[in-house]
């Protein structure tokens, strides 16, 4: 059993805060990733996990034990580092095998599962050869085997797939998640990729500015993000955001047009709708047509709603060219409205 | 119309690239003509005859007579100081090795305060004139009974190789990964194992090279060795000793044999003293 329990922790490099009271707990068996774009802290606080970098306040809990004031190897933890941090002196047996020599197991048991897991991994036939002889996705899998062979309660991941090209990455991926689903580890791995985020995670921890913003299953993230950064944030293209004008009896107007809407003390708060959420319609917001971006199955149209840049993910069946007017109808379970202050999201009641 | 002027307007430009290669080539032959021609006129007359080397004009072929050699090495007196030579230079590079590279480790390795000031005056003590430090030196050595000794003089070649040692280890060090380190780490080492695990290995080759360089300064080094011995002396000091005395043949021969180890070991380890400039090892 290995839940990790982040409780209240800060990291300062100097005047920098780098993170700030972090609360966060990973369930057992559960792949959380960390999301943000870079600088915000989510290298640092797996670093914090991993024993590589000491929390300036705070605990961290992995099990039943709290580990801040251990060093790495005693933590239970494998990691697998950006730049695959393969030995380049040793063979890639040698790699797999160098984390269960330093826990002195027998050398047949190393044997067993150096083979296990480069057969997993599918790098059985590379075991004589050393780091240089490798290519990237070789390297990576590498790295992986030398992780997974450890059976640690925690692996730690950071980038793994960030150096690798777009299709090999997109391979590694899911063979990642099969992998990780298999071995039953608690994992938490790190990336700046919506895209991977998404795909992987059991629940997403969308960071910025050293905080964790929300952290819930991707899904959730997705169509009810929290704060206005993680619905600008995450999706692709981003959420639409627009200004929206307190009206009568609890109604928001939106480019003339009026929404219910949650309530509020002020008088103007932010309308946000995703992009694929719009339909034409005749009662919709009105957008002046600037791009039409035919992607195949649907078209990417960038307008001008009120001066404001906004998307719209549309059937590619319609035809449209720059300088059109059309009107663009929400669909109005899917509006979500935020805070402009506070860029909390404001739930309707 | 626009092709002719545009050769135009590139000729000036090709023309001041030309000379400038020019003058370049030319330092790089001043320079090297410096160097090689002395070693040349060196290697020559050390292997010719007494009376070649006396002979006007010079040959400009070797003689390939082994015979100044020979009798340099039955001298009395050389097989001791060579003896002597070898073992200060030893002592040098391993006490450089031993104090250099773990202050090469830290500064690739950990930020303090300091650092960059440190980094300065690892090298502003190649700047300090040892003939200002001779005399209290000698005084010192003379009270704590360290003069005429090889570790004596060691420890006056150590501070010489030192920055060297720093600065190469530094450069080795800050070549390898953390992250290779951290990943050990992560593996079950401490930080100690993972040192002698990981970056130990890699580093090797480096460590040796610098540690000849260590060697060769010291080899090298005749001022403080003339100074701070006199039974015990180095051959550096022994040659400066003697041979001002003997006929031109036998300091030819005495300065081939000094140059020689010299030569040859700088040789084998340049691509690591490249590497201590920050030129990228080739």
């Amino acid at each position: 059993m290995a839940e990790i329990s982040i409780r209240n922790v800060a990291k300062r490099f100097g005047d920098f805060t780098a993170l700030d009271s972090i609360d966060l707990t990973v369930a057992d068996r559960e792949f959380m990733v960390l999301l943000g774009a870079s600088g915000c802290g989510k290298t640092t606080l797996l670093r914090i996990i991993a024993g590589l970098e000491t929390p300036s306040e705070g605990e961290v809990w992995i099990g039943s034990r709290r580990v801040d004031h251990l060093p790495p190897r005693q933590r239970g933890i494998a990691m697998v580092f950006q730049n695959y941090a393969v030995f380049p002196h040793l063979t890639v047996f040698e790699n797999i095998a160098f984390g269960l020599r330093m826990q002195k197991l027998p050398e047949a048991e190393i044997k067993r599962r150096v083979g296990r897991t480069a057969e997993l991994m599918h790098i059985g036939q590379l075991l004589k050869r050393y780091s240089g002889q490798l290519s990237g996705g070789q390297r990576q899998r590498v790295a992986v085997a030398r992780a997974m062979a450890m059976e640690p309660d925690v692996i730690l991941m950071d980038e793994p797939l960030s150096n690798l090209d777009a299709l090999l990455r997109l391979e590694m991926r899911a063979e990642l998640k099969g992998v990780l689903a298999e071995s039953k580890t608690t994992t938490i791995y790190v990336t700046h990729d919506q895209v991977e985020a998404m795909s992987l995670a059991d629940r997403i921890a969308v960071m910025d500015k050293g905080r964790i913003v929300q952290a819930e299953r991707p899904i959730e993230v997705y169509r009810n993000p929290a704060a206005r950064f993680v619905g600008s944030f995450i999706g692709n293209p981003p959420m639409n955001f627009l200004p929206a004008r307190k009206a009568d009896n609890g109604a928001w107007r939106v480019a003339g047009v009026t929404f219910e809407g949650p309530a509020s003390e002020r008088d103007e708060i932010a309308f946000a709708i995703r992009p694929e959420d719009l339909a034409p319609a005749d009662d919709g917001l009105p957008a002046e047509v600037r791009v039409v971006e035919p992607l195949g199955p649907h078209m990417l149209v960038t307008c001008d709603v009120e001066g404001q840049l906004f998307r719209a993910v549309l059937d590619s069946d319609i035809d449209l060219s720059r300088g059109d007017l059309l009107r663009l109808a929400p669909a109005p379970e899917r509006i979500r409205w935020f805070d402009p202050e506070t860029e909390q999201s404001l739930r309707m009641h | 119309m626009t092709a002719v002027t545009a050769t135009e307007a590139a000729r000036p430009a090709a023309d001041i690239r030309s000379r400038g290669r020019l003058v370049f080539v030319t330092v790089i032959v001043i320079l090297c003509v410096w160097v090689l021609v002395p070693i040349y006129l060196l290697a020559i007359n050390a292997f010719s005859s007494p009376d070649q080397v006396n002979a006007f004009p010079k040959s400009f072929v070797p003689g390939f007579e082994t015979d100044n050699i020979n009798f340099f090495l039955g001298f009395a007196g050389v097989g001791k100081a060579l003896f002597n030579s070898i073992l200060v230079a030893g002592i040098t590079m391993v006490l450089s090795i031993l104090l250099g590279a773990p202050a090469g480790y830290a500064l690739s390795r950990f930020d303090f305060h300091g650092k960059d000031t440190f980094r300065v005056l690892v090298l502003m003590t190649r700047a300090f004139p040892l003939p200002l430090l001779a005399l209290p030196l000698a005084v010192m050595f003379i009270r704590t009974g360290l003069d005429d000794t090889a570790f004596g003089l060691a420890l006056v070649h150590t501070t010489l190789a030192l920055p060297f040692a720093v600065l190469i280890t530094f450069s080795l060090f800050s070549g390898i990964p953390v992250e290779l380190e951290e990943a050990a780490w992560t593996l079950g080492c401490t930080r100690f194992q993972a040192f002698y695990k990981v970056v130990l290995p890699l580093i090797l080759p480096g460590i040796a090279a610098s540690a000849v360089f260590a060697f060769v300064i010291s080899w090298n080094e005749v001022f403080a060795a003339a100074v701070l011995t006199i039974e015990n002396r180095t051959l550096t000091a022994f040659l400066l000793q003697s041979l001002d005395v003997s006929p031109l043949h036998l300091k030819f021969a005495g300065g081939a044999v000094l140059v020689a180890p010299a030569l040859i070991f700088i040789f084998v380890v340049r691509r690591y003293l490249f590497a201590m400039w920050g030129i990228a090892n080739r």
